[in-house]
């Protein structure tokens, strides 16, 4: 009975639908057009919410980039400072020997501050010698050494040369330092300020590219101080790195998506894949100080110990992007290389691998990227430490670019400031630059069907 | 083919180098000392034909964890400390066969409590800060313990300015917390009664009490770093910030340390001991390793030189406060000839 009832409403529900249908549809009619601007006016709306998530991004990148790049483009630039340096043969080479030995040895601070005498000789209490001395950087001895060694037959000669300047004078010149408020409460006094203006005036003061920050390790004087011993750390790191993770996860997803047979063993495997890809790097960092210090008696703070740290943690990515991109492979490329005699081995080699090879390289790219931005784990290893000579190989100390940065951060003096926005620079730009070898190895690899 | 080769040879390189001796020195520990510690460690690299060592910054208790752990080239042969090392510390190097320390004291450190140019100045008593910051204070009629009441710095005395209490500083962590909680706040605790009274009945309590800091937003964890802190004081003219004496020196045209006790935190001041909120700042050297590292002799002579550690040295730019002579020159001695520790 009940079903019969039923029946009869969903045949009187059919009858009311298909007479709606055979009914022309009135376009015109005002409830169609309200509908149709409804639907035009929610696309619209959906567009600008689009719009508007852009707009968000974009602004939140600019005022990133604004105020690393407005604090740090200084960086780039270093005040050096005009003096007349007097090449005294009785300071560098008293014997004359011509022995680079002994010029090596010799006091050229000492000439350095002879100069400075010379220039401002009104100076003659021993304090305000010693705030005198620190219009030139500590560095510029070297650079002078440096220039003897070079060209022997300078010694005896007087020459105009530019000298590095020291941190608070940079600081000064860069307008970091402002010379109207009250004389206590700067780094400068009003004397050292007066000879900065008298240096001025004489076309004594410029501001030159500072190369030494891109060709020079860490130094606690922050005008000597560079970023190529952490670059150097930091290519040396990736390449132990790549160099294992690489090869490891891509044999691991062939494995897993081509020959392992689908069981719980596998599916245990899979899961804890996935889970690695999330575990926090530090605990790698703990791992890396247990297994390659602990055990295995690798050197502390060594970019072999960090390159392997950090291939665990990007192991799981290159895996997961890795199967992703041979998944991606369609199964008709594999059906005719078997069909045609080539064996299992031979169709992965030859057609499956070549082809997935856009999406393996990009997923290695992004895991690079991820490592080259890496600090936790490194500090369990010793690899966040003050190193000032650049590291020659994968064993000698060294630290990493973001590590350099978190250092810089670090420190008191106000001229590390800029340093550690022109750092970041530094590091966004190598970002950039391997994103960027991803698009375009894509680009290059890329295969439509 | 190629990337296994690669591998290898990485593999092989590794290990060769590990059983290769170590010739440059390793230092770890406080992140008060690093500065100091890096400036010295640059000057020796130039001027010698020693490497230049290689320092972390791993906090004064990681770094003397890491140096207690044994003798031999995989430990660190130097650890810088921003307190003075702890019996149990000796005895922990002592079960791992590290017999003989030499201790250096390097200097002082003043902790400032600091704020904006652009506000005024404040005064303040030990007892004033440990009302400000601490967790739980005595009540107006000092007769019983009540949790934190004061919200503005008038509350505590008039004649403080009509600000909220917000004092950014480091978490318990850092080495220059503890030296604030024992110098500051553990000093004027002892000066209430009833909190004094504590001391006899319930030692547990009482040391809670003393070294409690509030958690309802009067005191901020501002994280390691001094220079966030001083960015934040630049910004916020009502906040007062903890840290080490050598932001202050490098930042006297945006911050002014308050007074504490009365006295100003000047170089001069925290020489003189006339700052109360002082500390001494130490690195220990691993005897047995003098001699099988190159250069740390050396290096004990670079530190402890009248150029580095004296009255005008380079250090004292950077904002440590020097000893007097004759203690430097006790130091010397005691650097010089490696005389071991005992406690």
């Amino acid at each position: 009975m009940t079903d019969m009832a039923s029946l009869m409403e969903d045949r009187a529900a059919a009858k009311v639908i298909s007479d709606n249908l055979r009914k022309p549809v009135d376009w015109d009619s005002p409830k169609i057009a309200r509908n149709i601007k409804k639907r035009y006016a929610a696309e619209r709306r959906f567009k600008m919410y689009g719009l508007v998530a852009i707009g968000i991004a974009l602004l939140a990148l600019c005022m990133l980039a604004t105020s690393i790049g407005s604090k740090g483009y200084s960086a780039f630039y270093q005040t050096y400072v005009q003096l007349e340096v007097h090449f005294d043969p009785a300071v560098i080479d008293p014997d004359g020997t011509g022995d680079p030995a002994v010029i090596g040895r010799a006091n050229f601070d000492g000439l350095i501050k002879q100069s400075l005498r010379d220039r401002f000789p009104d100076v003659t209490s021993r304090s305000d010698k010693r705030d005198l001395y620190g219009i030139v950087s500590g560095g510029a001895s070297y650079d002078l050494r440096e220039r003897v060694l070079e060209n022997p037959s300078l010694i005896g000669q007087t020459r105009t040369i530019w000298l590095i300047s020291g941190d608070d004078f940079d600081m000064l010149n860069k307008g970091y330092i402002d010379p109207t408020v009250a004389e206590g409460d700067r780094r400068l006094n009003d004397q050292e300020v007066s000879w900065y203006n008298e240096l001025v005036e004489a076309g004594a003061v410029e501001k030159q590219f500072h190369t030494r920050f891109f060709t020079s390790g860490d130094s606690r004087e922050p005008e000597l101080a560079g970023i190529w011993g952490a670059a150097v750390g930091s290519f040396y790191t990736l390449l132990v790195t790549l160099a294992l993770s690489f090869p490891i996860g891509v044999l691991a997803a062939v494995y897993l998506e081509e020959f392992a047979p689908k069981n719980r063993f596998t599916q245990i495997v899979e899961v804890n894949i996935n889970n690695l890809a999330a575990v926090p790097s530090i605990v790698f960092g703990l791992l890396g100080l247990e297994v390659y210090l602990n055990v295995m008696h690798l050197p502390r703070s060594a970019p072999v110990v960090g390159g392997l740290t950090l291939a665990l943690m990007t192991l799981p990515t290159i895996i997961i992007a890795s199967r992703a991109a041979i998944k991606a492979v369609p199964p008709s490329i594999r059906q005719a290389a078997l069909g045609l005699g080539a064996s299992p081995v031979q169709t992965v080699t030859h057609h499956v691998l070549p082809l997935a090879m856009p999406g393996i390289l990009t997923g290695t790219i992004i895991g690079m990227a991820q490592a080259l931005g890496e600090t936790a784990p490194l500090l369990m290893i010793g690899m966040v430490a003050f190193i000032v000579d650049i590291p020659g190989g994968a064993l000698d100390p060294a630290t990493v670019l973001p590590v350099q940065i978190y250092l810089w951060a670090d420190s008191p003096e106000r001229a590390f400031v800029e340093k550690t926005s022109a750092a970041i620079m530094v590091l966004l730009a190598f970002l950039v630059l391997m994103n960027g070898l991803a698009v375009y190895l894509r680009k290059k690899f890329e295969r439509k069907w | 083919m190629k990337k296994t080769l690669a591998v290898a040879a990485l593999m092989s390189v590794a290990v060769a180098g590990a059983a290769e001796a170590r010739d440059q020195i390793r230092i770890v520990g406080s992140s008060t000392v690093f500065p100091f510690a890096t400036a010295v460690a640059e000057e020796f690299g130039k001027t010698t034909s020693f490497k230049t060592p290689v320092i972390e910054s791993t906090g004064s208790g990681g770094g003397l964890k890491l140096f207690c752990a044994g003798v031999g080239e995989q430990h660190p042969d130097i650890t810088n400390a921003s307190r003075r090392i702890k019996k149990s510390e000796v005895e922990k190097c002592a079960e791992n066969g590290i017999s003989e320390v030499t201790e250096v004291k390097v200097g002082y450190d003043g902790i400032v409590l600091s704020n904006s140019n652009a506000a005024p100045q404040l005064d303040l008593t030990k007892e004033q800060i440990f009302l400000a910051l601490a967790k739980t204070v005595p009540s107006k009629d000092g007769k019983s313990l009540i949790d934190n009441p004061y919200s503005t710095w008038a509350e505590i005395d008039p004649s403080l300015p009509d600000v909220k209490i917000e004092v950014l500083g480091p978490p318990p962590t850092s080495g220059t917390r503890d030296a604030f909680t024992e110098l500051v706040l553990e000093e004027a605790c002892e000066e209430f009664p009833v909190i004094a009274a504590l001391e006899e009945t319930n030692k547990d309590q009482f040391k809670a009490v003393c070294a409690g800091v509030r958690e309802d937003g009067g005191y901020v964890e501002a994280g390691e770093n001094d220079n966030l802190i001083v960015q934040k004081l630049e910004a916020n003219h009502d906040a007062l910030g903890i840290f080490g004496f050598s932001f202050l020196d490098q930042n006297g045209d945006k911050l002014q340390g308050s007074l504490i006790g009365g006295v100003a935190p000047t170089f001069e001041a925290i020489s003189a001991g006339d700052y109360p909120v002082s500390r001494s700042l130490y690195f220990y050297v691993k005897n047995a390793h003098v001699g099988t590292i190159p250069g740390i002799k050396e290096y004990l002579a670079e530190f402890t030189a009248e150029k580095a550690f004296g009255e005008e040295g380079y250090l004292a730019d950077r904002g440590l406060i020097p000893m007097d002579a004759a203690e430097r020159e006790a130091v010397r001695n005691a650097a010089t000839n490696l005389s071991p520790l005992s406690m």
